[in-house]
């Protein structure tokens, strides 16, 4: 059932593998913001082409990846489709003018070039961060990951309630799969064979005890974390934290141009948008 | 003061479990309505649950961590916007902790309701105003496809935590003791 799950990190020795958790998450954080606010295509295709690049310098095999990319596809073709369906004159507002392909504008369903040109850039922003997001999921070790979190300026409590929840995602999974069987073999069906209801409640069947298992265990863990004196500094050093060396410095540079270059051109542009049909 | 300092440690223990809680429901159970892309989300039935026993903090995190996470493995990357209404939901939530009293172990029919009404309210505001404005003002998608999705996503939601938002809590009530329950011998 879950066999797909397994993207996670690969220890591999790569300038992406060495690069400090901190500048990569700083380069994930401020790409996908810019990307999400920038409709410039050209620089969207732009770091599309960078972030495949630096997926093929990160040894990411795409077997590996596959299905997650697949399911990204099939969710990003959805997503677009709704778009058009709810609204296939969008494009020729947002860009002011009319090429049409396909009937005239006074049909509810018509194709223009602006429609088609909309979409285009829409899909783009959907799959432009995916490679970056891999790259991010399987070359950082997530011991390493909340010390970066800490280092970019979040609380180190906050910190260390992401690193438990990547530390106990396995626990939570591995439970869910023993009492879900345990529960089968009472006779709760919960495959698609079940119908609705009997299915509704083989699920509710699977929480309750998962649930109440868990909060047993927030409470053992933080019993434990209370008499290793956890919480007591204002600071916490970390034992998987990496010191920045020159990649990461150059690194954080790269980054602050390609943002500096995308801010520059909403002034270029004047706006969200690159529109080349106004000429 | 001993005691807060033990309420910060179990704050960032069930954030973290409880996003990984939330993580795994998110992933694995889904129970499908009928209608495609359309699920019964497990996982905002148990945020209830979460608010009422640790508080604001806790619930609001968690589910911010654990929708986040989701969608890192599932698309690739985060929906910025969802993810943060989703994290303000789950903090409307555990601001009800006080008011549900939950450890006390009663838990009246008259609580349930007002509980069930609020939460209605919270996911409207969360799901039919905040999500969409922000879909189209950061993302610019059309106006029509992000309120359906929203108000979509409203009814399921709202639906979720009625019914097992309601069953957990009452459950759990009924672990605790009941406050008054012993009686001094004469």
């Amino acid at each position: 059932m879950n066999s797909h799950f397994l993207i996670g990190y690969n220890d591999k020795d790569t300038f992406l593998h060495r690069l400090s958790g901190s500048t990569k998450l700083i380069g994930f954080i401020a790409f996908s913001i810019i990307g999400m606010i920038t409709y410039d295509t050209r620089f969207l295709l732009g770091i599309l082409t960078f972030s495949l690049i630096l997926f093929k310098l990160s040894k990411i095999s795409i077997t590996e990846v596959s299905f997650v990319i697949k399911i990204i596809i099939a969710f990003a073709a959805l997503n677009l489709l709704m778009v058009y369906v709810f609204a296939p004159g969008y494009g020729m507002t947002i860009y002011g003018t009319q090429h049409m392909l396909w009937r005239s504008p006074e049909n509810y369903f018509n194709l223009s070039w602006e429609e088609l040109f909309y979409i285009f850039n829409l899909f783009l922003k959907y799959t432009f961060a995916v490679p970056l997001a891999l790259i991010f999921l399987m070359t950082t070790n997530p011991s390493e990951f909340a010390a970066s979190l800490n280092k970019i300026g979040i609380p180190y409590k906050t910190s260390y309630a992401v690193e438990i929840a990547l530390r106990y995602i396995p626990n939570v999974q591995r439970d869910y799969r023993t009492i879900s069987l345990a529960q089968q073999a009472r006779g709760y069906e919960i495959s698609k064979k079940a119908k609705f209801w009997p299915r509704i409640i083989g699920n509710a069947q699977i929480l309750l005890p998962l649930i109440f298992t868990s909060l047993d265990r927030i409470e053992v863990v933080s019993q434990a974390m209370e008499l290793r004196r956890f919480g007591q500094g204002k600071r916490r050093t970390w034992y998987m934290e990496k010191q920045f060396g020159k990649a990461d410095y150059s690194s954080l540079i790269v980054i602050f141009l390609i943002v500096l270059a995308g801010v520059a051109l909403f002034n270029v542009n004047g706006g969200r948008f690159w529109n080349p049909f106004k000429h | 003061m001993k005691n807060k300092e033990n309420n910060s440690i179990k704050t960032v223990v069930a954030t973290g479990i409880g996003a990984a809680i939330i993580f795994v429901l998110m992933k694995f159970v889904a129970i499908p309505t009928g209608i495609p892309n359309t699920q019964i989300n497990v996982a905002e039935g148990f945020l209830p649950l979460l608010g009422a026993i640790y508080g604001p903090i806790a619930a609001g995190l968690a589910i911010f961590i654990g929708h986040t996470l989701n969608d890192f493995v599932t698309y690739g990357s985060p929906w910025w916007t969802w993810v943060i209404t989703d994290g303000l939901v789950g903090l409307a939530f555990g601001l009800a902790k006080r008011k549900l009293d939950i450890q006390s172990g009663v838990l009246s029919r008259r609580k349930l309701i007002w509980f069930n009404i609020y939460q209605i309210i919270v996911n409207f505001v969360a799901w039919v105003l905040l999500a969409p404005t922000g879909d189209i003002i950061i993302y610019h998608e059309p106006a029509k496809k992000v309120f359906l999705q929203g108000i979509t996503t409203w009814i399921i939601n709202s639906l979720s935590v009625a019914v097992i938002g309601t069953i957990l809590l009452v459950l759990y009530a009924k672990t605790r003791t009941k406050r008054g329950s012993l009686k001094k011998e004469r």
